[in-house]
């Protein structure tokens, strides 16, 4: 390890991070709020799930370095255009979110809908008062997944010429500098353990109602997902 | 869209496919290393997933690792290893056996959990011994789970084999590496509907392996989404369940 190094560009470490967060952070929200109307399409509908899975499914098939080439193609932008890099990571959390979303509202319990309904909630109701609250464990569950993966997938953008923390990596190999590498891989880690800690806590605060019995882990939907992939 | 036709052209010109590395070099060198460090990644942990899964211990620190794994940038791991043990084969097996481990541990224990208490109570009843519940009841009823965990490990080392290009081996990716240097964005294209193309093909031919081998109870309970799984097949006499088992 070379602190000097560390200690004289902590200015490029620090934009780096900066931009890393930039590049990650909006693909994470996107993922999110996409699949939920999509997940819940799924969980309504045999054809949709069927359909909605089978591209999730193989959109996720696709290698990160190869969407990351086809991307600017399909969207007619500049290779080195950022965007690429948001697109191309809104595909995977889409793709990864969608199955996941679709299992949170199956795995609701029908009778809660059946009173909701009874007791006169129009459809909209429903859906914002009782459904997607009860469906945030598990959703929650799935989102962790995605943002872990995509700040490790992100690095990938550094081969395309996207700056950010992976651009540490190809940096170290050419000036053969582990250093750098070494940096980019701690902060690639501390941002996805601290994106881990705010979304686990906002979940919490989100369901007061679920405190004492234990959250579902993110492995839960892992297994499911190897399942039926 | 004409990109993708010059794309196309490249691809079936057949001066790529001529002498020298060519596609098909390329090719069978991103398969043999992938396929070796399928193998290698399998062996690890195929054994330690059933063994977690049949005895229920270790789970947690599998969980973990797991976790860890997923976190892990691919790009930074091959950097570290690449520069810790100089350009060659082996800090990159090293990488992508690492990066393997953990989407086949978690299909294999949890394939081996997913199966009905009941169903192994029953067999342990019928006087099995552990190591034939594990053989003839766990691993068959896991099957589906166990490859779906080797297709994911597949997807994994194709993928991150094809990001290895830029560490000086060959492989698919060379095109990727080659057409962004020289700016040629025919060439990079193209690199990118190879590695596609292998991607959804190796994923195509596991996942009819996956209908294939599944014992037909399984794929049976499977096709019912509400009830448990496994339980149409439990409650069957034990010749016709047999019989099933090809």
């Amino acid at each position: 390890m070379n602190w000097v190094w560390i200690g004289s560009n902590l200015g490029l470490i620090g934009g780096r991070i900066l931009e890393h967060l930039a590049l990650t952070a909006p693909p994470i929200v996107i993922g999110l709020v996409l699949s939920i109307p999509l997940g819940y399409a799924a969980s309504r509908s045999k054809v949709a799930r069927s359909i909605l899975l089978s591209v999730g499914g193989i959109l996720y098939t696709i290698p990160s370095i190869a969407l990351l080439v086809l991307v600017p193609v399909v969207l007619g932008l500049a290779i080195l255009n950022p965007l690429n890099l948001v697109a191309a990571l809104t595909i995977y959390a889409v793709a990864i979110m969608v199955r996941s979303a679709a299992d949170a509202f199956e795995s609701l319990p029908k009778d809660v809908l059946a009173s909701a309904t009874a007791i006169g909630f129009s459809r909209w109701q429903r859906f914002f008062v009782v459904e997607l609250p009860l469906a945030i464990p598990v959703l929650l569950a799935g989102i962790r997944v995605v943002s872990v993966s995509t700040v490790s997938i992100a690095s990938v953008g550094a081969l395309t010429g996207i700056d950010q923390l992976g651009s540490f990596f190809t940096d170290a190999f050419y000036r053969y500098f582990p250093t750098e590498a070494i940096v980019g891989m701690v902060s690639v880690l501390l941002i996805a353990a601290a994106y881990d800690l705010i979304l686990s806590r906002t979940g919490r605060a989100l369901t007061p109602w679920n405190r004492r019995a234990a959250a579902p882990s993110p492995q839960m939907y892992e297994a499911d997902k190897v399942a039926s992939l | 869209m004409n990109l993708f036709g010059d794309a196309l052209a490249w691809i079936f010109d057949p001066t790529h496919w001529a002498a020298g590395p060519d596609i098909s070099g390329h090719l069978l060198e991103h398969l043999g290393v992938s396929g070796l460090c399928v193998l290698i990644a399998v062996a690890i942990a195929l054994p330690l997933g059933v063994a977690i899964g049949h005895t229920g211990r270790g789970r947690g620190a599998a969980i973990l690792i797991s976790n860890i794994a997923r976190a892990l940038p691919t790009l930074g791991l091959l950097s570290i290893l690449i520069l810790l043990y100089g350009i060659g084969l082996l800090p990159i097996v090293v990488v992508l056996v690492i990066l393997a481990i953990p989407p086949m541990l978690a299909g294999a224990y949890a394939g081996i959990e997913s199966v009905d208490r009941q169903t192994i109570d029953a067999a342990r009843a019928l006087g099995m011994t552990e190591w034939q519940i594990i053989a003839r009841v766990e691993i068959p009823l896991a099957l589906p789970l166990l490859i779906g965990g080797l297709r994911a490990t597949a997807l994994q080392v194709i993928a991150t084999l094809a990001i290895a290009s830029a560490f000086a081996f060959g492989g698919l990716g060379i095109y990727l590496i080659n057409g962004l240097a020289q700016h040629d964005f025919v060439q990079l294209l193209a690199g990118a509907v190879l590695i596609t193309v292998l991607a959804l093909v190796v994923d195509g031919v596991l996942a009819a392996a996956q209908r294939v081998v599944v014992p037909r109870g399984v794929a049976l309970g499977r096709s019912d989404r509400n009830g448990p799984p496994q339980r149409a097949r439990a409650t069957r006499p034990r010749a016709l369940q047999e019989g099933m088992q090809s």
